[in-house]
């Protein structure tokens, strides 16, 4: 099975980019690939925890808690593009690292595919 | 020991979106990629600027006068100081009637030795073909 690396940079709420990339990772999951899922830019806010459930929005993070749960998804935000939204260490959501832009990289090298999904 | 080679195809505008900025943030991080891989193991970015991302290569940004952040002037100088490749599209600038001289062709202001090449889309075309994975930003 293969290692798919998808990058966001689209934010959570005003676009549904964010919203594909994880119902990408999903489907690749359940297929048995693992998945790497980089954010940044307005898509890092997907991964702060505290998130509310409205019907208007896309709710993504209970679905990312229980895919980084059961292990094939891991979910990295880009620190400084989470910390220039006042989004810190201590606000990130359980199971999400955060590094600087190198790491998606790295993961692009190690990665069958790439998927990057430019933002707004 | 191996070298990932990274196509950057900047399309966006300057400061309108994030893309062009994090597009060419992401490509001079390949500097540091190093620390999370395999010893001589590497990952090679080439920087192309087409359709509305060759305003990005204009001279003389004025963002930290304008906006109080780093102008992207900056980011692509910066970009050659690291000796990234970096393509922008002939079509696309004659298109919007942008004269060569108009463009950030080098970084020698900071030290720089390495020069920005405007060069025709079948140039970029086979940059994109060359690449293990592709980013359109």
């Amino acid at each position: 099975m293969g290692k798919l690396t998808i990058g966001c940079f689209s934010s959570l709420v005003g676009s549904l980019s964010l919203d594909f990339s994880v119902k990408l990772s999903e489907a690749a999951i359940q297929k048995g690939h693992t998945v790497d899922l980089w954010v940044s830019g307005n898509a890092t806010m997907v991964s702060k925890k505290g998130q509310k459930a409205f019907k208007d929005y896309s709710f993504l993070a209970k679905k990312i808690q229980e895919l980084v749960a059961a292990g094939n998804l891991k979910v990295t935000a880009c620190e400084a593009c989470a910390e220039a939204r006042g989004y810190h260490k201590e606000d990130t959501m359980e199971g999400v690292k955060r590094f600087s832009m190198d790491w998606y990289l790295a993961s692009s090298f190690t990665a069958d595919r790439l998927l990057h999904i430019g933002g707004d | 020991m191996a070298t990932k080679k990274l196509g950057f195809v900047i399309r966006t505008m300057p400061y309108k979106i994030e893309g062009s900025r994090l597009g060419m943030t992401h490509a001079i991080s390949s500097q540091t990629v190093e620390i999370y891989l395999e010893d001589g193991d590497m990952v090679e970015p080439v920087v192309c600027f087409i359709g509305d991302g060759v305003l990005n290569c204009l001279k003389n940004q004025q963002a930290m006068k304008h906006y109080a952040i780093t102008s992207l002037e900056q980011h692509i100088k910066n970009s050659l100081l690291l000796d990234l490749n970096v393509l922008i599209c002939k079509e696309d600038i004659d298109k919007l009637g942008i004269k060569e001289d108009a463009l950030i062709m080098d970084a020698e202001d900071i030290g720089g030795e390495t020069n920005a090449k405007v060069v025709p889309y079948s140039e970029i075309q086979k940059a994109m073909e060359s690449v293990d994975h592709l980013l359109f930003c």
